[in-house]
């Protein structure tokens, strides 16, 4: 039988790691307010965020670890 | 293919666009439209088009999104008018995404079609998040596998094959009540048909009037890339907020890559959000690169994609954002229109502009300015 893949092992026990959430939050909730503003949010409109990382994408070298989907490569 | 290397980038696009939200936690993302109208202009090239969004969630546990995009080309760049004529050309793309909340843990599947004359890209994504350490904490990751079919205007017996899978890693971590941070982490490969069955190389050549020939480029086979990013925002004491990234890249091509970016964003007003951004990109040079070869066949990988040369850029970005008065409309609770300026400017530093003429390899380095412009409707039901 075919050995499963180590991604799905990883995609099975990550759930498994919630018990981790026994940990006491150093930020407390009351105190996250600030998190929830529009002007912290890590990717405020997504589709003009993705946009400019092809832009990057399509003129440099480089690729990946932009947040996102990134990788693939470039066109120009 | 516009005159330039994979347009695979396409398709991640629609992939990001659809499933971005697999990276932050265990919330399903906000019912929204958005419509957006895209341009770029710099370097002899200019691409356009629109840019649409819908996502929607049911019952309280999935979200279902849709994307389409579309770039119109116009193509002078002096890749183009130094061995080819200038062209025009459209590519659509494509994609849908799925997202399933259980608990505190969210996956997401997406897939991603994007076509053109000349190239054609299928991507299909997986990611799953978490919450973890009472929700501090949010740890992603994720795979993509792509697959690219590369075809040839005027040889219709060419078509090449390429496979790319990426493998990324995040942790988003709330540090105090201010301050963000997060970290990335991706490795992508690629194997098959690299480079761009237009682009040529150039050598040097007595027997030419000019003192140079060109013969087409030769890329390996493969390519392995390795980056990892650290991005963090802080809450200043007043309403307003301040960001800033680095992100380290190397690959099995020998381009090694630095990318430093701050920002800064100020609410006026009850209805504005102004922004204001600088990034610092710069690169070193493919092994294979070279601007001007010693002759033909000079060694056995050859490449003068000024993408794969030295250089760096640099971009001042602006943007403004206006939430419109209730509109009326029953399904929209709120809406936004949204205009976004970048201004780029490329040097290159071992790429020359064969266009302005001079003794081979001493011709002055090439370089550009360019325009980002991104007009968008954001709407929210």
């Amino acid at each position: 039988m075919r050995k499963p893949s180590r991604l799905f092992l990883l995609a099975c026990a990550l759930p498994l790691a919630g018990g981790c959430s026994n940990v006491e939050p150093w930020v407390k909730p009351y105190e996250r307010q600030n998190f929830a503003d529009v002007i912290m949010a890590p990717e405020r409109d997504p589709v003009a965020g993705s946009y400019l990382n092809h832009v990057f994408e399509a003129r440099e070298g480089a690729r990946g670890a932009t947040g996102s989907h990134g990788g693939g490569c470039g066109c120009n | 293919m516009s005159n330039g290397k994979r347009i695979g980038a396409l398709t991640t696009l629609a992939g990001t666009i659809v499933a971005s939200s697999a990276t932050q936690g265990a919330v399903l993302p906000d019912d929204r439209a958005d419509a957006m109208y895209h341009q770029y202009d710099g370097g002899g090239v200019t691409i356009d088009g629109p840019s649409l969004l819908v996502r929607k969630k049911f019952a309280e546990k999935y979200s279902a999104s849709a994307s389409y995009y579309m770039d119109m080309v116009s193509s002078a760049s002096i890749d183009v008018i130094s061995t080819a004529s200038p062209y025009k050309e459209e590519r659509t793309q494509g994609g849908i995404a799925f997202d399933a909340l259980q608990g505190k843990t969210q996956y997401s599947v997406s897939y991603a079609l994007s076509d053109e004359n000349d190239y054609t890209a299928n991507t299909a994504s997986l990611d799953v998040s978490q919450d973890l350490f009472g929700d501090l904490t949010t740890v992603s990751f994720g795979f993509s596998q792509g697959w690219d079919e590369v075809r040839k205007r005027g040889d219709n017996a060419f078509e090449e094959q390429v496979d790319r899978r990426n493998y990324r890693l995040g942790v988003t971590q709330i540090l105090t009540p201010k301050l963000m941070a997060t970290l990335d982490y991706e490795v992508i490969t690629d194997e098959g048909f690299l480079n761009n069955p237009y682009r040529s190389v150039r050598y040097l050549d007595e027997s030419s009037g000019v003192g140079y020939s060109y013969q087409p480029e030769v890329y390996p086979q493969t390519r392995t890339s390795n980056a990892a990013g650290i991005t963090a925002r802080y809450y200043l004491p007043y309403r307003a907020s301040v960001h800033g990234g680095y992100r380290w890249y190397t690959d099995t091509w020998g381009i090694d890559a630095h990318t430093v970016s701050v920002g800064y964003t100020h609410p006026w007003g009850p209805h504005w959000i102004l922004e204001a951004g600088y990034r610092w990109y710069d690169q070193s040079a493919a092994d294979f690169y070279s601007d001007l070869f010693p002759r033909a066949d000079a060694q056995n990988f050859l490449a003068r994609d000024k993408e794969l040369s030295t250089f760096h850029n640099q971009m001042l970005s602006f943007g403004a954002t206006y939430e419109l008065p209730a509109l009326g409309w029953k399904r929209i609770r709120r809406s936004t229109v949204n205009v976004f300026v970048d201004h780029i400017q490329y040097d290159y530093e071992d790429f020359r502009d064969v266009t302005k003429g001079g003794a081979p390899g001493e011709e002055p380095l090439y370089g550009f300015d360019a325009n980002v412009v991104r007009v968008f409707f954001s709407g929210w039901f």
